[in-house]
């Protein structure tokens, strides 16, 4: 008898199917072999392990014009950020297969159905909301090819991850969640070692939920960023001291950020929704790099999509108040910023890239420890 | 229609349209779980056995 994946209280997949397409016993003797990044690679797996469900390949032109006009496939499913393949020039066409391979080892069929020019200005300015080259995701953007190649996607082999510990797909953690019996479990989406206000605003949600879900993004970032191992292990050192254990799951996911804002927590929140999870914290600038989008615009999208099937709680940013004496926020505090301390990652990572460890009132000293012992943090 | 217009009132949908198809597709979703491929008794163990070796689970 096949067993209840989820019960009825379990959150349902985007679009109401979890996406399965994997076929480790398919001939791909004779197919053309196009190389693609690891970044590509991490997109390829995370299709078909159901992490972009409703998704099964990369978007066909009316998909991708769906989603950057209207922020919905055509199916009218709320989807904001174009999961694409590019070519330099129009050398498939519809109804050919070849085989995708990175060099970190995975293999993937592609059924190519759709081979289609785009504009990417237009692309630009509707995903990041600016064509500036300054933009990191505008500039990968531009480098792309001409044409881009739509069509589903079968995994023949995995590829290898030196964060295969830590790594879950949506199957395993809806088990998980299962045998846990969480019915309401919160997402925390970062990019970042914690401080003290990430550790406020995942304990706050967590006092509404039965569980969290800390699941760091590993994967392409700018230069500055933290390092992937850094993160894991500052993260691990935070749980181990600070951390109820029967309320925590920490678990990595592989995706690039694309630094495109308001459209980018939409899509942070939906790939939680796959994998179980009912709410999603969405905080200050969610996904944002320089001064593109507004401190608080990430919230405002949510409006857009009351039928997104996962629930955003929206933090506004903490910081220390001497005279309060805790850890609160604009909407808490009644003081004056003369007493406030602020949790600045521009000043954490300043005093890290000095050697020093940030105050205790910034971030706790197991995590600033591993930091500073990882030699550079930094990509 | 009437009673869809009070029931969607302050929830974010702004039009009745836009609610049905929402629900109609949400009633999809369900006949299609049901006819989707089954996660066997056997698969869910071998997840489980992954979790308990990862320190996931007891």
């Amino acid at each position: 008898m096949p067993s209840d994946t989820w019960t009825d209280n379990m959150q349902k997949p985007h679009g109401g199917k979890l996406v399965r397409r994997i076929s480790e016993s398919k001939d791909v003797g004779g197919l053309e072999r196009i190389h693609v990044n690891n970044d590509t690679a991490k997109d390829i797996e995370n299709i078909a392990h159901g992490v972009l469900s409703p998704l099964e390949g990369f978007l066909c032109r009316d998909e991708f014009e769906s989603v950057l006009f209207h922020k919905r496939l055509p199916s009218d499913v709320p989807w904001t950020i174009p999961i694409v393949i590019d070519e330099n020039e129009k050398k498939h066409k519809e109804g050919e297969e070849v085989l995708l391979e990175s060099e970190n080892g995975m293999q993937a069929i592609l059924e190519i159905e759709d081979v289609y020019a785009y504009d990417n200005k237009e692309a630009a300015r509707e995903i990041f909301r600016t064509t500036s080259e300054e933009h990191p995701g505008v500039k990968k953007l531009y480098d792309m090819g001409d044409f881009l190649l739509g069509g589903k996607i079968t995994l023949v082999k995995g590829s290898s991850s030196p964060f295969e510990d830590y790594l879950l797909y949506p199957r395993e953690t809806r088990v998980l969640f299962k045998e846990k019996r969480w019915d309401d479990i919160v997402a925390f989406q970062t990019r970042n070692p914690p401080h003290i206000g990430h550790e406020y605003v995942q304990k706050a949600a967590l006092t509404f939920v039965d569980g969290i879900f800390i699941n760091p993004l590993m994967g392409k970032k700018k230069k500055g960023d933290f390092r992937d191992d850094v993160i894991l292990d500052s993260y691990k050192a935070l749980l181990e001291h600070y951390y109820l254990k029967n309320r925590v799951v920490l678990a990595v996911l592989q995706t690039e950020m694309r630094y495109a804002g308001p459209r980018e927590a939409v899509f942070h929140a939906i790939m939680r929704k796959n994998f179980g999870c009912t709410h999603f914290i969405v905080g200050r600038d969610h996904a944002g790099v320089g001064n593109y989008y507004g401190h608080y615009e990430a919230h405002e999208i949510f409006k857009e999509f009351p039928d997104l099937g996962i629930t955003p709680l929206f933090f506004r940013s903490f910081y220390y108040c001497k005279k309060c004496g805790s850890v609160v926020n604009d909407k808490i505090c009644p003081h004056g910023k003369e007493y406030h301390v602020n949790f600045s990652g521009t000043n954490i990572r300043k005093l890290l890239r000095e050697g020093k460890k940030p105050p205790i009132s910034m971030m706790r000293e197991e995590v600033s420890d591993i930091i500073l012992e990882s030699g550079n943090p930094f990509v | 229609m009437e009673k869809i217009k009070e029931r969607i009132e302050g929830t974010g949908f702004t039009s009745v349209s836009g609610y049905v198809t929402y629900v109609l597709r949400e009633v999809i979703a369900n006949i299609d779980e049901d006819e989707e491929e089954a996660f066997s008794k056997e698969d869910e163990e071998k997840v489980k056995e992954r979790l308990r070796a990862l320190g996931y689970l007891d």
